[in-house]
């Protein structure tokens, strides 16, 4: 009895062997060292919602805790009931977001398809005036003097766009895959019937770049959707305060979203003001600034993995 | 335009400019295409290029940049005099070296480790949520350790006080720092860098590895004679393409995480965050283009010194 289980489980080392597959502990121990790591990726935005449904009292006593004594959604009420504090932000954050996205993928495409041409004879020339940008610039201050004295974008919407729109990694995911993934019988095919470079692009290449351009441009939803950067170097303007600039001066400055209130002089503003539950409250902006995020990702993240896929760059 | 040649007034496509006429007409839908993104990198990467003049001028805006008056290396003499040129390139060089070698290591072994998971769907979960940090923005990040290491109701001090330890006020203690930094960019970065690996990975020719087991070889062997080799063009690129970032520190770990906390800046302050204060709080422009000089430049010989040796090595490995 004994000698046929050894018998059995030597078989199945022997045929787990030419499968080539780890041993079943070693499997164990990658699924607790990955759960591990996935677990840790999680925590903190776990702390993060259960500070925000935690009642403003309940903080105050306890500290910031992952399971709160008590539950509530007032900072969310209060969050809703006084747009004021984020409304205009989340329009600056979504115009940025579409136009910029828009534009970026645009120039990407546009400066990509050429490159990706072979019989172009002067793609080698665009392609290194692009990549000596991924290698060499001139720096913060300079960037800032231009973009203030020389083009005046200083307080405009433009400035929290146009430095975004420069992406040489972009170009070069683009060209890779409109390289390797368009036949070029497709492209001859079309030239023959008679159509012009922009037809091409637009009516046939474009169309079966989809996975591409759902890559690039979500990339780029991303690069503008999270920037602060900008907001910070070019705008002193409220109006103009993107979304995550208006949650980093309300971490950074307790008082920002009470002097944010204030501008409102009314007797409801102030009985507003004086209900304020701060701490709970910037956490409750925390989570609804990455809410989209969170709940787009799940459905696009197979296109990040692709895009990843797509981008082994080579100059 | 082709009447034109014929009747030999442009010089015919034989000889270089000829050729190169008739090139630019031939191609002239591609040139407009390229025409937008041409003009959007000049504006963006190169004007600040030939911005770097300003690092030896002392700029009077009423005069305008290039009627301001050369002052040659003064700039640079303000910046090295004072204690913080040696500080924040300490920072920069430390935190980045630390960053791109531990990067490079960790992320090559967890790709290597995450294609051994035998369940195909476990491994695809862990690879979504191990690469969402990377999609939150620093501010976000920011909320996240704060959330942890708020002094009074932060959970770190709540966990040390229920271990019988005494609280730390970590925005005021530069001693932590320089491990709570490399943690929190590895909790941002790691995951993406492995998938990036992993797609790679995924990309090496099966037959290797059946080859190899009918050769008996183990796991071990596997990643290292195989896997790893395969990796090898993959690397030298993020490597060389980090090490000529390697004077520029990422501005929102440095500046976000740390909240600015001035009390931190003998650990934190780093060339990025240095050229930003001298530029908006100090108003010393000065200051903040010679620092900024400084770090475009060193960024660039150390790239293309790299690229030499990884060319003296192997030419084809080379980024140019």
């Amino acid at each position: 009895m004994q000698s046929v289980a050894v018998k059995d489980k030597a078989k199945k080392k022997e045929s787990r062997k030419l499968q080539n597959k780890v041993s079943l502990p070693v499997n164990i121990l990658l699924h607790f060292i990955f759960g591990l790591f996935a677990f840790c990726c999680l925590a903190p935005l776990f702390l993060l919602i259960a500070v925000s449904l935690t009642p403003e009292t309940v903080l105050l006593q306890d500290g910031y805790q992952f399971i709160p004594r008590e539950l509530t959604l007032e900072a969310y009420k209060f969050l809703f009931e006084t747009p004021e504090l984020v409304i205009n932000a989340y329009a600056v954050t979504i115009f940025v977001v579409v136009v910029g996205t828009v534009s970026c993928l645009l120039i990407t495409t546009l400066y990509a398809y050429p490159l990706s041409r072979m019989d172009f004879p002067f793609h080698n020339f665009f392609a290194m005036f692009i990549v000596i940008t991924m290698l060499f610039n001139g720096g913060l201050t300079a960037t800032y003097i231009v973009n203030v004295r020389f083009l005046h974008l200083r307080n405009t919407i433009w400035a929290l766009i146009l430095p975004g729109l420069s992406s040489a990694f972009y170009i070069m995911i683009a060209r890779t895959y409109f390289r390797n993934s368009i036949p070029l019988s497709v492209l001859e095919s079309a030239r023959i019937d008679g159509a012009g470079e922009f037809r091409i692009l637009f009516k046939i290449v474009l169309p079966l770049s989809l996975p591409m351009l759902a890559t690039i441009g979500l990339f780029a939803t991303f690069g503008f959707w999270n920037d602060w950067f900008r907001s910070l170097l070019y705008v002193d303007k409220k109006e103009l305060y993107a979304l995550q600039y208006v949650m980093m001066r309300a971490l950074l400055n307790l008082q920002y979203l009470q002097q944010n209130l204030s501008n409102m002089t009314s007797e409801e503003a102030m009985l507003m003001l004086s209900k304020m539950p701060t701490e709970t409250l910037r956490m409750a902006m925390a989570v609804v600034s990455i809410g989209p995020i969170v709940l787009a990702y799940p459905f696009f993240q197979r296109y990040f993995i692709s895009g990843l896929t797509v981008g082994a760059v080579k100059g | 335009m082709r009447k034109l040649y014929i009747r030999g007034i442009i010089p015919g496509k034989h000889t270089a400019i000829g050729k190169f006429f008739y090139y630019c007409y031939k191609y002239r839908a591609l040139l407009l295409m390229l025409l937008p993104g041409f003009a959007v990198f000049f504006i963006n990467c190169y004007l600040p290029m030939f911005g770097v003049i300003i690092a030896f001028k002392k700029i009077d805006f009423s005069l305008g940049i290039l009627r301001s008056q050369w002052v040659g290396f003064q700039n640079f003499e303000f910046l090295f005099a004072t204690t913080d040129a040696w500080r924040i390139t300490r920072n920069t060089l430390l935190y980045n070296l630390t960053f791109i070698f531990c990067d490079v290591f960790f992320a090559v072994a967890m790709a290597v480790l995450m294609r051994e998971i035998w369940q195909p769907l476990a491994s695809k979960i862990y690879q979504t949520l191990i690469i969402l940090p990377n999609f939150l923005s620093m501010v976000v990040v920011a909320y996240l350790v704060y959330g942890f290491l708020h002094p009074e109701y932060g959970f770190a001090n709540y966990v040390l006080e229920n271990l019988g330890m005494e609280r730390v006020n970590w925005y005021n203690d530069p001693k932590y720092w320089p491990f709570l930094l490399p943690m929190v960019h590895w909790w941002k970065q790691l995951g993406y860098k492995s998938v990036v690996y992993l797609a790679s990975v995924a990309g090496i020719d099966k037959e290797l590895y059946e080859a190899a087991v009918i050769d008996g070889a183990g796991k071990w062997n596997q990643a290292w004679y195989i896997t790893i080799p395969q990796l090898t063009s993959t690397m030298i690129i993020m490597f060389l393409l980090a090490l000529g970032n390697i004077f520029r520190a990422d501005f929102g770990l440095f500046y976000q995480v740390t909240m600015n906390s001035a009390m931190l800046y003998e650990v934190t302050d780093v060339i990025d965050t240095y050229v930003y204060r001298a530029l908006t709080t100090m108003n010393n422009i000065g200051m903040s283009s010679a620092a900024s000089f400084y770090q475009s430049v060193v960024g660039a010989i150390t790239v293309i010194g790299a690229n030499l040796i990884v060319r003296k090595i192997d030419r084809s490995q080379a980024l140019f």
